[in-house]
């Protein structure tokens, strides 16, 4: 018996940044994209001003879209695990 | 041998124990949006209630770590365990009075281990299983979890920097609530099983069930009502230094730190790691701090923390060996008695002390003034 499970050591760090760093970059994605478009400029004109805005939308379609199937993945993701630590947590009592 | 109002005596503290887990813990999911305001103070505190409760449902391996990987269980005795509930009970308070978030699972694994060192001495101890699955990952995992953060945090606001300020702050809000929902339902699944566990190893010390049996539903259902309970009233105290002493933290930060928790958290659960939700919150929050050029880590905070988390398994155990020989002392159900009613009466004191410096939802997000959160809340709530 070893002192540490290096098996369990590396998927927690690979599963760990993969689920804990990649899927709210790949939500800052969905952000990114949803402030595409238009109105960014204007915004971006309104900071220059010396405003803060915080309007988020960009209104380009494409960048919501692609912002929609962001955050759906995500989601997904969540889902996911939840329910593969439900069935593995579960396992028939032993002996 | 069965006695089943001592049995019922191991129950009630086991539940209490889970309650000061769930108050001494809800800063580990909610203290960064609370801190940024993406959520207010006490819907944050009923949220992550509701989802601790849901969390408890989703795992049991961890329940069967405690249960079975630490101690002999054939030396285990009620006594044992009520002594070692005792220790860790008292020390998850201690630590609250303080504010320093110091590792619920520790306090109850050293209380459980002194006990059991005081009744059967040091062999009866798995000493392997203590370090291999309690030790090294509280030394590992807020290691882990910091540079998942870190990483994340460089990543969140490196892909969102076209962004005005306005807007990231606004958008990575949903996503702080979304991923401290996670880290809820995370600790739900890891510390509700401890106090689980601890109830099986005394359901299988008094012969109720069998050796090897996982933990029967009621119990499940009473751990996830008392850390749901005890995660609503909220341990504002932990969740202020949390929240505002560790690093000053912006909504993208949060998202970063909760997800690394999060993700850290249920994987090691999955493994059997019955691994401390409050190390991975804390090494999370610095991490966060670390991966964001011109944020400062009060690291005089964070090294309070350390060293009460070195302290936490020795201490609890300490507590958990006197209890155990006052109760031997006295001997028989009468032993376990008077143990609980002195827990109670220092319990009692604790919160007495702790109404005296309080730290409540109005005032959790004051500015943080240095030094332990109690001493300097009274001149805060004065300026609020």
């Amino acid at each position: 018996m070893s002192w540490i499970n290096l098996t369990a050591l590396w998927k927690i760090i690979v599963f760990g940044l993969i689920a804990g760093a990649g899927l709210p970059a790949l939500f800052a994605g969905g952000l990114y994209t949803l402030s595409l478009g238009p109105n960014r400029a204007r915004a971006a004109a309104a900071g220059a001003d010396g405003g803060d805005s915080d309007v988020l939308l960009g209104g380009s379609i494409i960048g919501m879209v692609l912002a929609a199937i962001a955050f759906l993945i995500v989601l997904a993701a969540i889902g996911w695990s939840v329910y593969e630590i439900y069935t593995l947590g579960h396992p028939a009592p032993k002996k | 041998m069965s006695n089943d109002t001592v049995l019922a005596l191991v129950v009630i503290t086991a539940l209490a124990f889970d309650f000061t887990n769930g108050f001494h813990d809800t800063g580990n999911a909610m203290a960064t949006s609370i801190a940024t305001g993406a959520l207010g103070p006490r819907v944050a505190v009923a949220i992550s209630g509701v989802l601790n409760f849901v969390g408890a449902f989703l795992s049991l391996t961890v329940a069967a770590t405690i249960a079975s990987g630490l101690v002999d269980s054939g030396v285990v005795t009620l006594t044992v365990v009520a002594a070692g509930l005792s220790g860790g009970i008292i020390w998850n308070l201690l630590t609250w009075l303080f504010g320093i978030p110091s590792s619920s699972s520790h306090a109850l694994i050293g209380g459980v281990i002194g006990a059991t060192m005081a009744a059967a001495g040091g062999s009866a101890v798995l000493w392997h299983g203590l370090v291999s699955k309690v030790v090294l990952p509280a030394i590992l995992s807020p290691i882990i979890a910091a540079l998942i953060a870190a990483t994340g945090t460089w990543a969140l606001y490196r892909i969102t920097r076209s962004l005005t300020d306005g807007a990231r702050k606004h958008g990575f809000r949903v996503g702080q609530i979304g991923s401290a929902c996670v880290v809820s339902l995370a600790h739900g699944t890891n510390d509700a099983q401890k106090t689980m566990g601890v109830i099986t190893l005394a359901l299988i010390a008094n012969g109720s069930i069998a050796k090897g049996s996982n933990a029967p539903d009621w119990v499940i259902v009473c751990c996830a009502i008392a850390i749901a309970a005890g995660t609503y009233i909220g341990g504002w105290r932990v969740i202020r230094t949390l929240g505002k002493g560790l690093v000053e933290i912006e909504s993208p930060q949060g998202m970063a730190a909760e997800s690394a928790s999060a993700a850290v958290i249920l994987l090691s659960s999955t493994f059997g790691y019955s691994l401390s939700t409050t190390h991975v919150a804390t090494g999370s929050i610095i991490g966060t701090g670390l991966g964001k050029k011109g944020a400062d880590v009060r690291w005089n905070v964070a090294g309070r923390m350390a060293t009460a988390w070195v302290f936490t398994l020795p201490s609890a155990a300490i507590v958990g060996a006197i209890s155990y020989g006052i109760a031997y002392g006295i001997g028989g159900t009468f032993g376990v008695i008077v143990d609980l009613i002195l827990l109670a009466a220092l319990s009692g004191y604790i919160y007495y002390r702790s109404r005296q410096t309080k730290v409540d939802h109005n005032n959790v997000n004051s500015e943080w003034t240095g030094g332990v959160a109690p001493d300097k809340v009274p001149a805060e709530t004065a300026a609020a």
